[in-house]
């Protein structure tokens, strides 16, 4: 059968949609669908809120669409459909030479959602976004194939980069990876003592790779302490060497406090005083959650929300206030990540800046939802910006006015998808296109 | 150590994944199927995952007119011949009620067809003491059932097949892999109700080349589909005839 009758969710599973949904495997099938009654596409659906959804319309599956359509091993340039996972990519070509040059904590998001997310990496501050190296995208769009590039239809390409799948279905794009030594990267942890530790070591280092952990239950004095992981490529060739491992039940365990705090001093101990340094499987450092499938069954059956923010180099002091409150607060799960980000961004509604960026999950309780409404008023305050990726509580005014592209991309968006047949449910939420 | 593996319905999602994986592992590649188009984009990606080379072949179960020309071309390749089966066609059972005519399609497609091609294949894998048939069957051909006999027939004929042809190709040092599939989630079974336990085609794939690997002779996949059919099949007649799934 073409279309299935099925309840679906994101990431967070906050959000939950039904619908009917097409999982095409060919690409005359796909074509087939977007000239008769064109829908939104999804992957993986791990972006967090509701961007991947329709509730009570169509979408199209786009996971069976994952061909590899061209490969130069002397380039490094590759042509892949857009349902194929960044995990594969790496998997197929880290060990003939080359890897993608961005990627984002999961190795399940898809080549079509690292665009339409324009989803940056542990790398952001050297190499920039997903986008800045993706050479050209295949989409449907208006009726038609087109394909956009930097240099040819660049309006629709910046529309279409960031531009959470509004202007056309993504077909397939190519990529320039980037040439690796091994399989492996180079990795050094130490601890940090604080949150002043963290803007320092962060701002200080020269490392290619750079990413922190906050134990988001310290407060006080130890507020801010964590472990900065920084990397470089490595030549060794290491297998990714676990089987992956599973969440059995739905137990609400990160979204207990005591279950936090003991964790995080362990997770903090792991790392030895002196630091260290070792070499790991690209795929164990760029996609830790990866080998614990059904990791978000740990949140409990309400699901959880992750805020992603950034805000400028200049507003360090209103991110620490966040982070003060986080901590207070006692919600925040074990997984929090800083990291320092570059200006590199290839879309109109890219989310990257230059500054420092903030993630951090929560349950999906009242208290929680009250206090990143109130992390977000600050954000907007400092001059920031909400990633779209991660999204599911925000408002639209709000999420404009972070956006200044904004009324430019929904003009664009408008003119692709006259119909706002490809409108999802964060659309929707959000109220960023006007068509009905 | 070069092998060329001949994918019969090469299209299909249990096939495209199998192919991938003895891709990766450097063979050479003959994607047997009728659309042209999909198999020549599925022979380029799997050259880019690693397949010395990747070849579309037209093949259709109704057609032996094609059948020659594909055994021909793998006969051009040096090393083991090999062939993985994973044609068939499941009309359901109710249009098949109203159109007994369905029955011969579904039987060629899904018995007459492959086993005809495996039979002139036989005398090349012989010919080169050694090269391994995979035929996809189905859970579906263990027990004639109410809602899918004829389908289920068609496969419980392939079955028999497959076992006679190891019998024979054993003496020469060739091998034959049944593959029983439960439930997978293919294009084919997408949004059809009742589905359970469905299995991911990739991790179908990997059962299938482990068996092929350690010469198994019957592999159910996923694993448990030998208990629950085990249980199926001891049901006595008097009472199954009188269950309706």
């Amino acid at each position: 059968m073409l279309w299935k009758t099925t309840d679906y969710t994101a990431w967070g599973r906050v959000h939950t949609a039904r619908g009917d949904v097409a999982r095409p495997e060919r690409a005359r099938t796909l074509a087939t669908i977007m000239e008769e009654a064109p829908a939104p596409a999804f992957g993986f659906r791990r972006s967090y809120g509701d961007t991947p959804l329709n509730d009570g319309g169509r979408a199209i599956d786009m996971t069976r669409m994952d061909k590899v359509l061209a490969f130069d091993p002397d380039t490094g340039v590759v042509e892949v459909e857009a349902g194929l996972r960044l995990g594969e990519l790496l998997r197929l070509f880290a060990p003939r030479g080359w890897m993608p040059r961005v990627m984002p904590g999961t190795g399940f998001a898809t080549v079509g959602g690292a665009i339409a997310n324009d989803v940056h990496g542990k790398n952001h501050h050297v190499d920039g976004s997903f986008g800045e190296h993706v050479l050209s995208v295949t989409l449907f769009s208006g009726g038609k194939r087109v394909t956009v590039s930097p240099a040819r239809l660049k309006t629709l390409f910046r529309a279409t980069v960031g531009g959470i799948g509004q202007t056309g279905v993504i077909l397939s794009a190519k990529l320039q990876l980037k040439p690796c030594p091994g399989t492996a990267m180079r990795v050094t942890e130490r601890r940090l003592d604080d949150w002043d530790d963290q803007i320092d070591a962060l701002e200080a280092s020269s490392a290619p790779y750079a990413v922190s952990w906050i134990d988001a239950q310290a407060r006080g004095a130890r507020m801010g302490r964590g472990i900065l992981e920084e990397a470089d490529l490595s030549e060794a060739r290491l297998p990714s060497r676990e089987r992956p491992k599973s969440v059995p039940l739905t137990m609400g365990l990160f979204s207990n406090g005591l279950f936090a705090r003991t964790f995080n001093e362990g997770y903090l101990r792991r790392v030895p005083e002196a630091g260290r340094t070792g070499d790991k499987p690209m795929e164990d450092f760029f996609f830790p959650l990866d080998k614990i499938h059904g990791v978000t069954k740990l949140y409990g059956k309400a699901g959880f929300h992750q805020f992603q923010c950034v805000v400028p180099p200049e507003a360090t002091d209103a991110l620490r206030d966040m982070m003060g409150r986080i901590a207070r607060s006692g919600l925040a799960s074990p997984l929090v990540v800083l990291k320092r980000m570059g200006a590199g961004r290839a879309g109109m509604l890219s989310f990257p800046m230059a500054g420092y960026t903030l993630a951090v999950d929560f349950p999906n309780r009242a208290r929680a939802t009250r206090l990143i409404a109130t992390l977000e008023e600050m954000v907007a305050e400092a001059g920031g910006r909400l990633y779209l990726a991660k999204d599911s509580l925000a408002g639209g005014d709000m999420i404009k006015g972070m956006y200044p592209e904004w009324t430019d991309w929904a003009a664009e968006a408008a003119k692709a998808d006259p119909e706002g047949a490809l409108i999802t449910d964060m659309v929707r939420r959000l109220e960023l296109r006007s068509v009905a | 150590m070069t092998e060329t593996w001949i994918i019969l319905g090469a299209t299909s999602s249990m096939a495209r994944a199998f192919a991938r994986a003895v891709a990766e592992r450097g063979a050479t590649v003959l994607l047997a199927g009728r659309d042209m188009d999909e198999l020549k984009g599925a022979a380029v990606d799997l050259e880019a995952r690693g397949a010395a080379r990747a070849l579309a072949l037209r093949f259709d179960a109704r057609d032996p007119a094609t059948f020659g020309p594909i055994i021909d071309r793998a006969a051009e390749e040096e090393g083991m011949i090999n062939a993985a089966v994973f044609v068939g066609s499941m009309p359901a059972q109710a249009d098949v009620d109203g159109d007994p005519g369905l029955i011969d399609g579904t039987v060629v497609d899904s018995f007459a067809g492959p086993a005809r091609f495996l039979h002139m294949l036989a005398p090349v894998i012989e010919a080169r003491a050694g090269g391994t048939v995979v035929g996809v069957g189905s859970v579906a051909g263990d027990r004639g059932r109410y809602s899918n006999y004829v389908y289920g027939s068609a496969k419980a004929g392939f079955h028999t097949y497959l076992a006679g042809l190891r019998n024979r190709l054993t003496r020469s040092g060739g091998h034959v892999v049944t593959v029983k599939p439960g439930f997978v989630d293919t294009a084919m079974t997408w949004g059809i109700e009742g589905m359970f336990l469905v299995a991911d085609p990739a991790d179908v794939a990997r059962d299938i080349l482990k068996a092929v690997e350690k010469k198994r002779n019957v592999i159910y996949t996923p694993f448990f589909w030998r208990w629950i059919m085990t249980i199926i099949r001891l049901v006595p007649e008097p009472i199954f005839k009188k269950l309706s799934f």
